[in-house]
């Protein structure tokens, strides 16, 4: 018989009154973490119960830690000998935790451990089964929280992790920066020890703050430090929902030591476990709906420019639907897989520049979408700034983001003045932004409709004939060209049900541009904060959701990125997660490479190369590095590097057949820039 | 694709004005050499296949502009790619890469390579 836990659909809060009076003259630390489990609801579970009743096939549950002894302390940086005797006076404070946790059906959690959170820890692996969620161990908390984030992109449900409250959050906030920016929940709880006067001295010290939250608080959609078990709960389940309502943000969540060290009292306040309620998401405003439908409706050139517009496969079929009632040309930015690459009204960015209606769905950066900066020195510095669109064209913006942003970080850009907006989630805005639509186009209009789907499926076609042959040049060159290596690679994937978790866009979005990709989950996006070091990891988290989904997963890596968290390599082989990994090695921070040189140009100076091959600094060789060793070394399959195009294709068919095994691979191919 | 066209016609135009002094005949091979050198490679590939990225798609293998037009475009230009003064490059350079451009092998129509017609 399966651990019983409590049910988010049957748990409650009682009107049980709470005994905080009858415990007035105890500490207001210890009253809070001695507070009596109530299983509320028929069939609920808690920790308490649990504790009184033991599973009769469950081995008995090792006793949570007590406080850290110095000795305890000492061992932070050493070998930890046997712990304490546990606390006597029921289940551990983390136990209950793990019952909330559960409630949540968080499937996984990739983790670095550590000290601060050993109580859940052991919590999560013992009193859990180390499952929902299931212990992943990762070797920084970057990668973590970026697994997380890919994992995100393709389950559509969030993971959690857990980090040190000083040292492990601050690896992590360049991730959760990124997941940010992308609009993705990540549930981050961050293990502090807020007693000043008890905690154990030294390290854990060191790694305790009064406030670890504020280190992301400006990149986060919410975050707390609960000072009882029962607020423990409400806050986790505050947290899972504020991050799951448009817009998608990570959340952030401090646990004290002492809180889940604590055993829970026989006596004392109930507890009980919130029920997780899905929030809807928000959707526009009726009367600007009906206002962007009459302009869409009425226009002779609307153009639809999408970023993180299909937050679902329906999303992906909503945004047809709106494109062809109106034969309107989309431009997908790719924030997200919003259209599908085959379809005539799929069309290049430069479509807008002659549309009279620019409908902008969750765009990152609606500035740039209408405006062109050239980084030129120019305007004192400022570049060339100049439209890229008609005068008097009008603008309709759909944006989740405007519901929830903050000052200090500047990534809601640069500000466009529109037409008609709406702060509310593209996706839920749409159903009814189709009917206003289909109300508001006039009938002497329908005609015309259909004659500009004609010329888009023609400026489509001979688009197609141009890639092509544009990709055919260097077709035989080395380094290896990236189109080439894109179709070396197509023939081993087109019949698999395949799901590229790595970002495109640094090989000239050759994927998009050559590949068929219809499926919502036929790419991910990218980072959304451009923080460097995202690419791997989250490629590593999106390869484990297709896993369960029984997809093959392409990772599409380069270099720089690969370097920043190579660990991830072992969490995969780890937890037997296959994906093919098939290395952009152009051995450089190419995009660093062209900015030293514009730099060098604009001083009249020769950009110093050393040995290199690129501006000193920005280029990753002398010595090259060996990515195929480097994968080998951490459990995976691999080849490389290969220079010549021609044995590409050989060596990818060995690795998809290896992956399709459950191994991961990677293939190092030398490649040109971009 | 036009706008690039006018701003070859007035970098062929500024040639002229300047002159059009007559230049030797560039080495195609210390060409290659300075476009890896000085960087060219890095936006435009090191065949000039570009990328719609760093070159906003332009392609330079098969370049159709006259030396003196070329020099003069790559010293004025003032948009996405960066002028090029001759403290930097040299007119010598500049006319040994114009060789290597001009050296490429036209590329294969992609119809006649497999990989590039598959469904």
């Amino acid at each position: 018989m399966a651990r019983r836990t409590s049910n988010p659909q049957t748990s409650q809060q009682t009107s049980q009154q709470s005994s905080f009076g009858a415990q007035s003259k105890v500490s207001r630390r210890k009253f809070l973490a001695s507070a009596a489990v109530a299983g509320a609801a028929a069939g609920a579970a808690s920790a308490a119960q649990a504790a009184t009743a033991p599973d009769p096939i469950a081995p008995a549950r090792p006793p949570s830690a007590t406080r850290p002894s110095a000795m305890v302390a000492a061992a932070e940086v050493g070998n930890p000998n046997a712990l304490p005797a546990a606390a006597k006076n029921g289940a551990a404070g983390s136990d209950f935790m793990v019952d909330v946790i559960k409630s949540l059906d968080i499937k996984y959690l990739p983790c670095n451990p550590a000290s601060s959170f050993r109580a859940i820890h052991e919590s999560l692996i013992n009193y859990g089964g180390n499952k929902q969620p299931e212990f992943l161990t990762c070797t920084h908390e970057e990668a973590a929280v970026a697994m997380c984030h890919g994992y995100f992109k393709i389950a559509g449900k969030p993971l959690m992790t857990l980090v040190h409250g000083t040292v492990g959050l601050q690896h992590a906030t360049m991730a959760i920066y990124n997941a940010w920016c992308d609009r993705v929940p990540v549930i981050v709880l961050g293990g502090t020890d807020l007693d000043a006067a008890h905690r154990p001295p030294g390290v854990p010290t060191i790694h305790s703050a009064i406030d670890i939250n504020a280190l992301v608080r400006d990149f986060t959609k919410w975050d707390d430090q609960p000072t009882s078990l029962q607020h423990f709960a409400q806050s986790m389940v505050r947290a899972y929902r504020f991050a799951m309502t448009p817009p998608y943000e990570p959340v952030a969540i401090a646990l004290d030591a002492e809180l889940q060290e604590s055993a829970i009292r026989a006596e004392g306040e109930k507890l009980y476990i919130p029920r997780y309620i899905a929030s809807g998401p928000p959707a526009g405003d009726p009367n600007a709906v009906r206002e962007a439908a009459r302009l869409l409706a009425n226009a002779e050139r609307p153009v639809i420019v999408a970023d993180r517009a299909a937050r679902t496969a329906n999303g992906m079929k909503l945004l047809v639907e709106l494109a062809e009632l109106l034969q309107a040309p989309v431009v997908d930015q790719g924030g997200r897989m919003n259209f599908p690459n085959t379809h005539h009204l799929r069309r290049a960015p430069t479509v807008i520049r002659q549309a009279d209606v620019v409908l902008g769905l969750e765009l990152t950066d609606f500035w740039a979408t209408v405006n062109g900066q050239i980084d030129n020195g120019e305007n004192d510095g400022h570049g060339i700034q100049e439209s890229r669109i008609k005068p008097g064209a009008k603008l309709i913006s759909i944006n989740s983001v405007e519901l929830h942003t903050k000052a200090n970080y500047q990534d809601f850009q640069r500000f466009q003045v529109v037409d008609v907006g709406m702060a509310a989630d593209a996706e839920a805005t749409l159903p009814s932004l189709i009917e206003a639509v289909r109300a508001a186009i006039p009938n002497d209009r329908k005609a015309g409709i259909e004659k500009r789907g004609e010329a888009s499926r023609k400026a489509k076609e001979e688009a197609r004939t141009r890639t092509l042959q544009v990709a055919a040049i260097g077709w035989d060159a080395t380094p290896i060209s990236t189109a080439r290596l894109c179709m070396e690679i197509w023939p081993h994937i087109k019949d698999l049900d395949w799901s590229m978790v790595g970002s495109e866009r640094q090989m000239s979005s050759w994927p998009s541009r050559l590949w068929k990709m219809e499926k919502h989950y036929s790419h991910i996006g990218g980072p959304g904060g451009y923080g460097v070091g995202y690419n791997s990891p989250a490629a590593v988290g999106a390869a484990l959701a297709n896993r369960d989904l029984g997809r093959f997963s392409l990772n599409l890596q380069t270099d720089g990125d690969m370097m920043y968290v190579p660990g991830v390599l072992w969490t995969a082989a780890r937890h037997q997660i296959p994906m093919l990994t098939v290395m952009h090695n152009n051995r450089g921070y190419h995009q660093e490479t062209m900015h030293v040189q514009r730099m060098s140009n604009r001083r009249d100076r020769v950009a110093y190369n050393g040995k290199d091959l690129g501006a000193l600094g920005t280029r990753i060789e002398n010595p090259d590095i060996d990515y195929a060793a480097l994968a080998k070394s951490m459990g995976w399959w691999s080849a490389g590097p290969i220079t010549d195009p021609k044995d590409v294709g050989p060596i990818i068919k060995k690795a998809v057949e290896v992956v399709k095994s459950g191994q991961p691979a990677l293939v190092d191919t030398v490649t040109q820039p971009r | 694709m036009h706008r690039f066209v006018i701003r070859a016609a007035l970098a062929a135009v500024a040639a002229l004005a300047l002159g059009g002094a007559a230049l030797a005949a560039g080495s195609p091979d210390k060409g290659k050499a300075a476009f890896i050198k000085h960087g060219c490679f890095q936006c435009h590939g090191t065949v000039g296949q570009g990328s719609v990225v760093t070159s906003l798609g332009k392609v330079l293998y098969d370049t159709e502009l006259p030396l003196e037009a070329f020099i003069a475009f790559v010293r004025g230009t003032n948009r996405a790619m960066p002028p090029y003064s001759d403290k930097i490059l040299s007119d010598a350079d500049l006319t040994d890469i114009h060789a290597y451009l001009t050296s490429l092998p036209k590329p294969a129509d992609y119809k006649t390579i497999p990989l590039l017609n598959q469904p």
